[in-house]
């Protein structure tokens, strides 16, 4: 719908249509608990990839500026604090619209790209905030809805939130799913839950929250994450942020085996979006890589890739100066968000 | 590519790691490199030597001298020289040297990963995160064992000069495996590197001299085939240990056969990968790039043979093949690569051939689009499905990036599969199921089996192989043992010749009543069993009194021996408890018998009666000392830096032929076949020539006693002839030949067929009444094998 400002000017070089655009969505299919039954996940075969995939491929000077830059496209900005407000979010818009210096984007023949963020995330009370923020940008909007970041709240009043996000113009939800109900390998519930959230969404886009941090066993976030998209999601989405343990290589691994196993199985596409402790340069390639690697490249583009991060653009930043000028930079020498 | 293009593609870009150190190290040696004898470099004279190549372009590297028996010598004079200060020196002196090198490999770890790079063509990043850290760990913990050598080896003395012989699929880290324990525990060496691969060997001597590593102690000579058939024919050399080809390896225990040099063989293998329809099957996919597409599939542990089970085998292989579109090969020095260059052309032409006769043998190809660098020495991975096991390439080694893949249905049929070849190096075992993996681990005949992983590697963790992989073990205690000798057996001195024996006397007693004819006949699966040639020999006493007739065994015999041997396979599985009862229901059993037993010595060997006795009583108290360890020989649980453990299991031979000596018959050959049988292995032995009647009258006592058919057969005859057949034999696993020094020779030259795990005296006489020489670990460490299941865990 509004992306169109993150696409190429240019639709001959690259006509992969941003997350909100043109790609089919996930329609979902009956709850398969056979497939689930046969889900196998080894811990330490897992650990040996992620630790081994770092040193097996690296992106180096005019590649990595143009993956740090790509990156940008598919950071999440969050602000989601007990003490935001509307100014703060304001110059989060602002930063997502603007995020790296024009001087930069110049010298990297980047200017002329629209180079933004993927979106602005931030909760219910600021969506419509964040809406007029944007206006105009392409920049959309993601509400977490469904009482972030515990998820305990009636379901029917989760189901409010999330029409009421919907209507003050996010066209992005990112749901948390009901941790009970994977701990207890309560499928059903999990995938009911997940279809009401699906359907109240509308149009708006689904992501969900799996609280990888609570599942703890890489065969329950294997399960919830199949769970969910059978029921729907249009993405998957590692943590709120407030667990314990939030995105990690080795959750991701399992989590894009998962999308990669039910786009073979179903043909739909399914989106991934690790969140929080993503901070810097280094780590968002590394993440990067993962997707090129178990994925392939439409997953590189934000219409299939989000990170939820709030420091890493700043850092990114820094990279990007460091690349084009040779000399480290500093946090002062870019706008804040 | 410029910003835009990369941001458009999403390409990876190049990512060249700098080789600049290393070429000024080769131009500081103007590319030209001498031997490295008694700590320094020998010059290498105009017009000698041989080009080493960099297989990543073709281009010549350096000039290396190619070494003569002369040379061999002069290595050989040095390490003399060194090897008594070297060992005089504490196990704490030898631990700072050892530590010393652990961290010079640190200190210099981007030098000589870059020069292995070039050298060999295998990417950088192997050579930085996988060769570089394990040679610096190997010798981390190989400067632990000079430290314990004498808490921990007791009893124990160092071999003296060790001649070792490495391969050029991992130049350094096979230095670093061969040379680590070898100067630990006191040992000198004389090391030379493949022909293709010299440099880094090179490099390490002089970085290792420079970090204070006494002159002589470690001299490297390069040089190809001849050189080191120089090294093995050296006399002055004591061990020698050789990582390479079956072919080859074979070839040195022909040439070292009745030399009394120890050897230690590492070699080649055609590892099973075993895929459990309950597998992570995700996990299994990268685990077979880690398996055949690590180090161009240049591993003699590689799982180049793919079993997966038929259900998944449509789902499994095409996820491989997915997985493989995004396998990158190219320059070594490109940081973000998985495979490299091919070694050398001539290797390259080798894999070329054999997947191209797997085609033509009906096997179905596949290679990605991706293609390889267009010039240098690159084969693509490649995948071979529809391979039947009667398939050239289902049963060569092919030495490179190539895995061959088919189907089981059952659990048994994956063991059947798997163990259906000559080799026995590696497996690896992929199921979610503890019950199942460990079930199958046991089965499979490998030194090392990998659950739900490949090609893992640790200092502390033996590695070596069963059948024709060679024997030996490299890391660990283990390992620790290949280079060292038990002082008890390094006294033993050349068996004194026994006197003539006399003429028989008739045994006419004219119209008396005739003594009744006995004439023993062989023992071949729990029967008595009348020779094939039908023929039998006359057995004397001492006084020349004819004490009977045993039958002439031949090579027929042998056969039915060792086929009943093979038959007897319960006995391998057989509980510990249950073999240590049935060891000492024998004891029991001789006891009642003692002085039955203790005249026929006496009559056969002319002893006096209390000597006989007490050969008897021996007897008994060994048959007790084997009930004794049959469920206390354990084996080890390692820690490897791992959430998991590595158990090192002791596992029978198998099947295991026994020559016995002469002297003190009964206890020599109880001495031989109780640790054997303790262990589990199933036997054939040739009872002592002179004094056979010893043995045959044993068959009632196996009889009485519940030991099961074909554990022990007996094969009475001329043991000079039966060692042959018994050598020769390629359904024997293992050969003891005790007796006379060219009984040794030839069992040894004769073993190569399927190189048996053999143990010889060398016409070195054993005091068998003495426990430290006569029985214990010393005989049961050569009773068994050690197989290493790693088990990473966790959930």
């Amino acid at each position: 719908m509004q992306l169109q400002a993150v696409a190429p000017r240019d639709e001959k070089e690259r006509s992969v249509p941003a997350h909100g655009g043109n790609a089919p969505r996930n329609e979902g299919m009956p709850l398969d608990l056979g497939w689930l039954g046969g889900v196998r996940v080894n811990l330490s075969a897992a650990e040996r990839r992620v630790a081994g995939l770092p040193g097996r491929r690296t992106v180096k000077k005019d590649a990595q500026a143009a993956w740090l830059l790509k990156a940008i496209t598919c950071i999440d900005l969050t602000t989601l604090s007990g003490d935001d407000t509307e100014g703060r979010v304001r110059r989060l818009c602002a930063k997502a619209v603007t995020p790296v210096r024009h001087d930069l984007l110049e010298a990297l023949g980047m200017s002329e790209r629209g180079i933004t963020t993927g979106a602005v995330c931030v909760y219910h009370r600021f969506v419509a905030a964040a809406v007029d923020a944007l206006q105009g940008s392409g920049v959309p909007v993601a509400a977490v809805s469904t009482a972030f970041p515990a998820g305990l709240a009636p379901h029917d009043v989760k189901l409010r939130e999330i029409e009421a996000s919907v209507a003050d113009g996010a066209s992005e939800i990112d749901i948390v799913i009901t941790r009970e109900h994977v701990l207890t390998g309560n499928w059903q519930a999990l995938y009911d839950e997940m279809r009401d959230f699906r359907a109240a969404c509308g149009a708006a886009h689904v992501k969900a929250i799996l609280a990888t941090g609570d599942l703890k066993t890489l065969r329950n976030v294997a399960r919830a994450s199949l769970v969910c998209m059978m029921a729907g999601a249009d993405f998957i989405k590692t943590s709120t942020g407030k667990e314990g343990v939030n995105a990690t290589p080795l959750v991701t691994l399992v989590m894009l085996r998962a999308i990669r196993d039910y786009h073979e199985r179903t043909g739909s596409k399914v989106g991934y979006k690790p969140a929080g402790g993503i901070s810097t340069a280094k780590d968002v390639l590394n993440y990067q890589i993962l997707m090129k690697e178990e994925l392939g490249r439409p997953w590189l583009e934000p219409d299939l890739f989000r990170v939820g991060a709030s420091s890493l653009l700043s850092d990114i930043e820094r990279q990007l100066e460091h690349h084009v000028t040779g000399r480290y930079s500093a946090f002062n020498r870019h706008a804040a968000g | 590519m410029n910003v835009q293009q990369f941001f458009d593609s999403m390409d990876y870009g190049p990512a060249p790691e700098a080789d600049s150190a290393a070429r000024e190290w080769l131009a500081r040696h103007d590319n030209r490199f001498g031997h490295f004898i008694d700590g320094k470099f020998k010059p290498l004279k105009e017009g000698e030597g041989f080009d080493t190549f960099e297989p990543a372009t073709g281009k010549i590297l350096a000039r290396i001298a190619n070494g003569t028996a002369t040379d061999v010598d002069e290595a050989v004079a040095a390490a003399r020289a060194a090897q008594e200060p070297w060992a005089k020196l504490s196990g704490h002196g030898r631990a700072r040297h050892l530590y010393a090198l652990a961290r010079m490999v640190q200190r210099h770890g981007r030098l000589l990963a870059v020069l292995e790079a070039i050298d060999n063509g295998k990417p950088v990043r192997e050579t930085r995160d996988i060769d570089v850290p394990l040679v610096a760990r190997h010798f981390y913990h190989h400067a632990g064992w000079a430290q314990l050598q004498d808490a921990e080896f007791a009893g124990y003395s160092p071999l003296g000069v060790v001649g070792q012989i490495i391969p050029w699929n991992f130049p350094l880290l096979m230095l670093a495996w061969k040379i680590a324990p070898a100067l630990a525990l006191g040992n000198t060496v004389v090391l030379k590197p493949a022909e293709y691969t010299s440099l880094t060997a090179l490099l390490f001597a002089e970085l290792a001299t420079e970090a204070g590593l006494p002159a002589g102690v470690l001299n490297v000579v390069t040089g190809g085939g001849e050189t080191g058939e120089a090294i093995v024919d050296h006399p002055g050399i004591d061990k020698i240990a050789f990582t390479g080809s079956t072919e080859v390896g074979r070839r040195i225990r022909e040439r070292t056969a009745g030399s009394g040099k120890r050897l230690t063989l590492e070699l080649g293998g055609k590892s099973p990968f075993i895929v459990f329809e309950d597998a992570d099957l995700d996990a299994a996919v990268e685990g077979v790039v880690d398996a055949i597409w690590f180090n161009q599939g240049q591993v003699c542990c590689a799982g180049s043979r793919i079993l997966v089970q038929e259900g998944i085998a449509p789902i499994f292989l095409s996820r491989l093949k997915k997985r493989m579109e995004t396998l990158r090969v190219g320059q070594p020095l490109d940081k973000a690569i998985d495979m490299g260059a091919i070694v050398d052309p001539v290797q390259l032409a080798r894999i070329r051939e054999l997947v191209e006769l797997g085609v033509k043998e009906g096997a179905t190809l596949f290679q990605t689009e991706a293609g390889v660098p267009e010039t240098g020495s690159f084969f693509p991975p490649t995948l071979l499905t529809d391979v039947h096991p009667a398939a050239t390439v289902a049963r060569e080694e092919i030495f490179g990036p190539v895995a061959v893949a088919m189907t089981f249905r059952t659990p048994d049929e994956a063991v059947m599969l798997a163990n259906n070849s000559r080799y026995g190096l590696a497996a690896s075992i992929w199921s979610e199921t503890i019950g199942l993996a460990l079930d199958i681990a046991p089965k499979l005949a490998a030194g090392v089996v990998w659950v739900n992983a490949t090609n893992l590697f640790d200092a502390g963790v033996g590695f070596g192989g069963y059948r024709e992989s060679g024997f030996g073990r490299e890391g660990g205690r283990e390992g620790a043992y290949e280079y060292l000798k038990a002082d008890a057996w390094a006294k033993r001195k050349p068996r004194e010749e026994l006197p003539a024996q006399p003429e028989p006397k008739s045994s006419a007693s004219g119209f008396g009543l005739p003594v009744l004819d006995r004439t023993a006949k062989l023992f071949i699966g729990g029967k008595q069993a009348r020779p094939d040639g039908n023929g039998s020999r006359v057995v004397v006493g001492a006084d020349g009194t004819v004490l009977g007739e045993v039958g002439e065994g031949n090579r027929k015999d042998i056969r039915n021996a060792v086929e009943a041997a093979r038959k007897a396979e319960g006995w391998s599985r057989a509980s510990t408890h249950n073999r240590a009862q049935i060891l000492y229901y024998l004891a029991e059993n001789l006891s009642a018998r003692g002085p039955e037993f203790a005249a026929r010595i006496a009559r056969l060997t002319g002893v006096g009666s209390s000597e006989a006795e007490r050969e008897v009583e021996a007897v008994i108290s060994r048959l007790f000392t084997y009930g004794a360890y049959a469920d206390k020989f354990d084996g080890a649980v390692h820690s490897p830096p791992l959430r998991g453990l590595a158990l090192a299991i002791n596992e029978p031979l198998g099947t295991v032929g026994v020559i016995a000596p002469d002297e003190m018959p009964l206890l020599s050959l109880v001495s031989l076949v109780a640790p054997l049988i303790a262990m589990g292995n199933r036997t054939v032995v040739v009872p002592s020539a002179r004094y056979p009647l010893i043995a045959t009258d044993l068959y009632q006592l196996f009889e009485t006693s519940d030991l099961p058919a074909g554990v022990v057969n007996i094969v009475t005859g001329e043991p000079k002839a039966l060692v042959k057949d018994l050598a020769s034999h390629d359904d024997l696993d293992g050969l003891w030949v005790f007796g006379g020094k060219d009984l040794s020779a030839t069992a040894e030259r004769l073993s190569v067929g399927n190189l048996k795990r053999m143990l010889v005296d060398h016409g070195l006489q054993t005091d068998w009444l003495d426990p430290a020489s006569g029985e214990g670990r010393l005989f049961l460490h050569h009773a068994v094998q050690v197989k290493n299941i790693w088990i990473p865990y966790g959930d």
